[in-house]
């Protein structure tokens, strides 16, 4: 328990987490901070603990160390539950559902209408597809479903596990501008992603590789210092100055 | 555990049913079926088939719920939807009790289509009360289901899920007193089918097809029924956990 209590919590604070899964520490001695209403970016390699890290914050990981709190609470606490939207690699909707069947059945289980389903569909651009079966969609229309679950009442944190990998270029510019709008409206956003080129739509980057944390900074200051002249370069020259 | 998550998710599951016409074609076609056959094959030898079928029109309706029931959750661990639940504000019993809602609704109907078959066309005849085997069918349904919830934890794939059939339902459908009655069982095993739930499900229908009147046994054996399956839908709660390795 904290000492005394922050008036103004942090959304995330992380300290010191370590999760460690099939013997391997997926996640290694990691801390960082989230304001309350920032756009930030989770950037890394396949199987370098992004997935574990969004876990652990939306509270389903069993952490073997470290404290994780949001909005001064521990990850995971009853209070968060309709505070906290997540979004799992895989979409985890009910294929045999329509669209709108399943958004209908997540609010009432945040306590919302279908109004807010209906809502929340237009934010994906699905309106068109509400009537038909998940199962029948395309896979980036199936993952939007899954992003507009995450949208679902009004979540103070979106924890976004790539979300928009696969989609169309001018949805996902959609997607990251929907991303931008929400957080200036002071949503925190945490997006994971493996393409390097999105990290340029973040305003802040938390670079991972192996379970730890290799950077962390705004993307304009990540490119000046590493002299790169794209994303990509700036992860390959910060991996090779730590290997040195 | 709020009625309104509850019922939700009980709709929810009976609109995926809902989707799947062949799935609820299935659930009440192959019982009915099934009793055709056995109604058929003891035509004529005197009262086989007011014997075996009371407690077969229960069993049935048991091994299928059983499966539909662990295939569905598993399901749901599998593709995220639980993960995602359960990051939610819904109580563990909301799911369980949902789940158990919509598939005893599914056993009404199951259990009113197959028993008006028997009564009704295969000529079945019990002393008691044939209202009370559509509901002893129903229970058996209900205990089918919560079986299925709390057993689906134990398996990772659809492989080992539908092999905890086999490895759940039939030393029950041995030991339940179809075959040897009950009595006549070796010591131990007889000991073996008084822990066993079906016992008390075949048991309550054999009261039925031999007593006019409700006894106490047939009482006895319907709430050794329902506290089975209460007891294995806690079970089936406890199992579902919010946070994973």
């Amino acid at each position: 328990m904290t000492p005394a209590v922050d008036p103004d919590p942090p959304a995330v604070r992380v300290e010191h987490l370590t999760v460690v899964r099939g013997g391997v520490r997926a996640v290694d001695d990691v801390s960082f901070v989230v304001h309350g209403g920032s756009l930030v970016g989770l950037l890394g390699p396949s199987g370098c603990g992004k997935t574990t890290l969004m876990r652990s914050l939306v509270g389903t990981q069993i952490v073997a160390r470290g404290v994780i709190e949001l909005f001064g609470l521990p990850a995971g606490s009853r209070a968060l539950r309709d505070r906290v939207g997540y979004v799992t690699q895989a979409p985890s909707v009910y294929t045999d559902l329509t669209v709108v069947e399943n958004l209908r059945y997540f609010a009432a289980m945040l306590g919302h209408d279908g109004a807010d389903a209906d809502r929340v569909i237009a934010a994906v651009d699905l309106t068109a597809r509400a009537g038909a079966l998940v199962g029948r969609l395309s896979g980036g229309e199936t993952a939007r479903v899954s992003l507009a679950t995450a949208l679902l009442g009004d979540p103070r944190l979106l924890v976004l596990d790539e979300p928009t990998v696969g989609l169309d270029p001018l949805l996902r510019r959609d997607l990251w501008a929907l991303f931008a709008r929400l957080a200036a409206a002071g949503t925190t956003v945490v997006v994971s992603s493996h393409v390097m080129d999105e990290a340029e739509r973040c305003q802040r980057l938390l670079l991972m590789r192996e379970g730890k944390v290799v950077a962390d900074e705004s993307p304009g200051t990540l490119l000046a210092r590493t002299g790169a002249a794209d994303f990509e370069s700036a992860f390959i020259t910060l991996i090779e100055a730590g290997a040195r | 555990m709020t009625l309104r998550r509850t019922t939700a998710t009980a709709r929810r599951v009976l609109r995926q049913l809902r989707h799947d016409p062949r799935t609820v074609g299935l659930l009440v076609a192959v019982p009915a079926v099934l009793m055709g056959i056995l109604a058929w094959m003891l035509h004529g030898r005197d009262h086989d088939f007011d014997t075996f079928g009371p407690p077969l029109l229960g069993i049935f309706p048991l091994i299928v719920m059983f499966l539909v029931t662990s295939v569905a959750t598993l399901r749901e661990r599998t593709s995220g939807t639980l993960e995602r639940l359960l990051t939610m504000p819904l109580a563990k019993a909301d799911f369980v009790v949902g789940y158990g809602l919509a598939f005893g609704l599914t056993a009404v109907v199951q259990a009113l289509v197959v028993s008006g078959l028997c009564f009704g066309l295969y000529g079945m005849h019990v002393e008691g009360s044939a209202w009370l085997v559509v509901v002893v069918a129903v229970m058996d349904a209900l205990l089918g289901t919560a079986l299925g919830l709390s057993v689906s934890a134990l398996a990772t794939t659809e492989f080992q899920a539908v092999q905890f059939m086999p490895a759940f339902i039939l030393p029950q459908l041995l030991l339940c007193g179809i075959i040897v009655p009950r009595d006549q069982l070796p010591t131990v095993l007889h000991w073996v089918s008084d822990a066993l739930p079906m016992s008390y499900a075949v048991g309550a229908t054999q009261q039925l097809s031999t007593s006019a009147t409700v006894t106490s046994t047939f009482v006895v054996d319907v709430a050794v029924v329902a506290a089975f399956a209460a007891g294995a839908l806690v079970l089936g709660a406890t199992t579902l956990r919010r946070r994973t390795p």
